[in-house]
């Protein structure tokens, strides 16, 4: 007799955005895993067409509320290419301190209030202010520091409005840049603290050999530049990322989803690709910490991401921590100017969840033609259900529920982003 | 009161920012969640309590027919129905599609649009219920947003201005970036809340909190035509995160129709 059984999460809890999840084992064998995203999309790519270059930034920012400047960043840097302009070293360090700001709110966010609970065994981070208040009012003062950082460069932590094509519109303060070392000071000892907690949690899940896709820059660590690399080996400009990857859009999600070239397999991004590809670039404070956690790397398992992030954390306030100290001048020019053309060029960056990828076109009236952006959601959609597919077997002897819980665990573990996945284009541009 | 007010949190199409405010209040977080029972809010608890809540917060606009059921029964299961941020009071920067066609949008993003459910305009969410209150913008504010829940729960009137975001720039002291910098700038017109926050980066007003009350749209954008400024530039100054708010949609429509 078959034996049918079938899992479904209408809502999934504690990810960003609205996603389901549906499994249909026959037999003892996984049929379907389907990571659903069912999130109405909002067309940004298409709507961006015709707006002027200045209104790029403010407008892509709204894609996602937790991590707009990774938008913003990815979208003025591919700009400034195609308007054939470079930013000064002052205005590049700035933006990396706006970047690690909102690497340290949004990595707080998903560890402490999204993450923990999963592996402490309550629903919510609310719960967890009950069992555990200390744990969860440190990650709430870490997520409001990287906020204060966003607010003090960017003038707010939510859509900031401080950022444009050239750098920012006005520099923000030393003084107020300065006045964000001691809160800094205290953030890197408590992320180096969540590193060795975090690492002695109960990490369930298959290991796999992930084929991570990062960034790689000539010095430091992966942030708002450098080469696309894989643990394939793959090697390549930003430039050349559509001739290795590309989108194929199914029918369950409304999120196309990206695979890698030739062989149109899924590939991981995010936090646990970039500390197993570039753990030799982790700032000194960072890379002990992730020495001294007691985890063989590369991490092997997608619950380890939270380990990854917070070390990530402790790169970010480290980094932070250096540019904040060194302001000893509001910075002047604050601003390269440039002068409206047509052309067209692309850019990456790692968002907190990973890799993503802008491409813009600028017509001779200086309104733009075309945009492509791939965040990174959609392209660890395809890991996710990977994942889902290797684990599902060791499950199969809970029941119903339990075996529900430790799917949604899976998903988690990623931290997706589905506000962000739900409004990608194919590389197809309005002539 | 005997039990603690039941808040529940919805979603609809938008980028999670302004419930995420919610999570950014740092230390009141932890207190406001022992004041209210949390139970409804997927993006922050897996605990799911069925309705009828004291208190709903909604983000996000309709943009399928899906959304169009599922508001009308979170309309019957909240008490009171506050819209929160530019998407749910306005229809938010997706709302641009309501000025081309649907079939354009689907076919420019997706192989097989046919697979994918979405309606011809992304609209408001008070364009299908009756709602009890708005915040307005683009994200809301996080001291607003305290203030109403604090509102709420001693059951007095929120404490949101109608005036304009120009009033809030004059009593900062900050200098005027359409006066002293020819910058053509929303502040006149937009509803306080933000605290002039882009005046005081050097940059104008874009309207992230909608038209004020009585806002003269005609007479300000008349006066940044005459110095020169294009009017198809005029238009995508009102037309971005609160375009189809009517006093906004409303001038656009005028330029762009040449009155």
């Amino acid at each position: 007799m078959t034996e049918v059984r079938r899992f479904h999460v209408k809502s999934l809890a504690r990810v960003e955005g609205e996603g389901s999840l549906r499994v249909r084992v026959v037999d003892g064998a996984v049929e379907i895993a389907e990571f659903s995203i069912y999130e109405p999309p909002r067309f940004f790519e298409k709507l961006i067409r015709g707006r002027e270059i200045r209104e790029v930034p403010d407008i892509v920012a709204r894609i996602c509320g937790i991590c707009p400047v990774a938008y913003q960043l990815t979208a003025c840097e591919a700009l400034e290419k195609a308007l054939g302009i470079t930013v000064t070293s002052d205005i590049r360090r700035l933006r990396r301190l706006l970047y690690c700001g909102e690497w340290i709110q949004s990595h707080a966010l998903h560890v402490h209030l999204l993450h923990l609970p999963d592996f402490l065994g309550v629903e919510s981070g609310f719960a967890l202010a009950a069992t555990h208040p200390e744990l969860v009012n440190r990650g709430l003062r870490l997520k409001a520091i990287g906020s204060r950082i966003m607010e003090v460069v960017g003038g707010r932590a939510v859509h900031p409005v401080n950022v444009t094509v050239g750098g920012f519109y006005r520099a923000p303060a030393a003084a107020d840049l300065r006045g964000l070392v001691a809160d800094l000071e205290w953030a890197l000892v408590a992320a180096i603290d969540l590193v060795a907690e975090v690492s002695r949690c109960d990490f369930q899940g298959v290991p796999r050999d992930y084929d991570g896709v990062c960034l790689r820059p000539a010095v430091g660590y992966p942030v708002d530049e450098g080469r696309i690399v894989s643990t394939s080996g793959l090697d390549i400009d930003a430039a050349d990322y559509d001739r290795h990857f590309s989108e194929r859009q199914v029918p369950w999600s409304t999120a196309l989803q990206s695979v890698m070239l030739p062989d149109e397999k899924p590939y991981l991004v995010g936090p646990l690709a970039r500390v197993n590809l570039c753990r030799d670039r982790l700032p000194p404070a960072a890379r002990l910490a992730a020495e001294t956690s007691g985890l063989d790397f590369p991490l092997r398992i997608s619950s380890h991401s939270i380990v990854a992030r917070a070390i990530e954390i402790v790169a970010a306030c480290e980094e932070a921590l250096t540019i904040a100290r060194d302001a000893m001048a509001d910075i002047s020019p604050c601003r390269i100017e440039y002068v409206p053309r047509a052309g067209a060029a692309c850019h990456a960056t790692e968002a907190p969840r990973g890799l993503l990828w802008h491409r813009y076109e600028i017509g001779a009236d200086g309104l733009i033609t075309g945009a492509a952006i791939v965040p990174p959601t959609s392209q660890n959609q395809g890991m996710i259900e990977a994942d889902l597919k290797t684990m599902l077997p060791g499950v199969l002897g809970l029941d119903d529920a339990a075996a529900t819980l430790a799917c949604e665990r899976v998903i988690r573990d990623y931290d997706p982003c589905i506000s962000c996945a739900t409004h990608f284009l194919r590389l197809t541009l309005d002539r | 009161m005997t039990a603690k007010p039941r808040l529940a949190v919805f979603k609809f199409a938008s980028c999670d920012g302004c419930q995420l405010q919610l999570l950014d209040v740092q230390d009141r977080l932890l207190e406001l969640a022992g004041r209210v029972e949390i139970d409804h809010f997927l993006e922050a608890s897996s605990r799911v309590v069925p309705g009828p809540y004291d208190v709903g917060l909604v983000e996000g606009s309709i943009t399928t027919g899906d959304d169009v059921e599922r508001i009308r029964e979170i309309r019957r299961q909240c008490r009171f129905l506050v819209t929160i941020g530019a998407c749910a009071t306005a229809g938010g920067i997706q709302a641009l599609r309501n000025w081309g066609r649907i079939d354009d949008f689907l076919a420019a993003v997706y192989a097989t649009p046919e697979t994918i459910a979405a309606l011809a305009t992304s609209t408001a969410i008070a364009d299908h219920v009756p709602i009890d209150f708005e915040l307005r913008g683009c994200p809301i504010d996080r001291g607003q947003l305290l203030d109403l829940l604090t509102a709420v729960l001693l059951g007095r009137k929120p404490h949101v201005p109608g005036h304009s975001v120009c009033m809030e720039c004059k009593s900062r002291g900050i200098v005027c970036v359409a006066v002293a910098k020819g910058i053509p700038c929303l502040g006149p017109v937009t509803q306080a809340g933000c605290g002039a926050l882009c005046p005081a980066h050097d940059r104008e007003c874009f309207g992230c909190f909608g038209p004020s009350e009585s806002p003269n749209l005609v007479s300000l954008t008349g006066l940044y035509e005459r110095r020169g400024t294009p009017r198809e530039s005029l238009v995508r100054l009102v037309r971005s995160f609160n375009a189809a708010a009517p006093a906004f949609r409303a001038e656009g429509d005028r330029l762009e129709a040449g009155e």
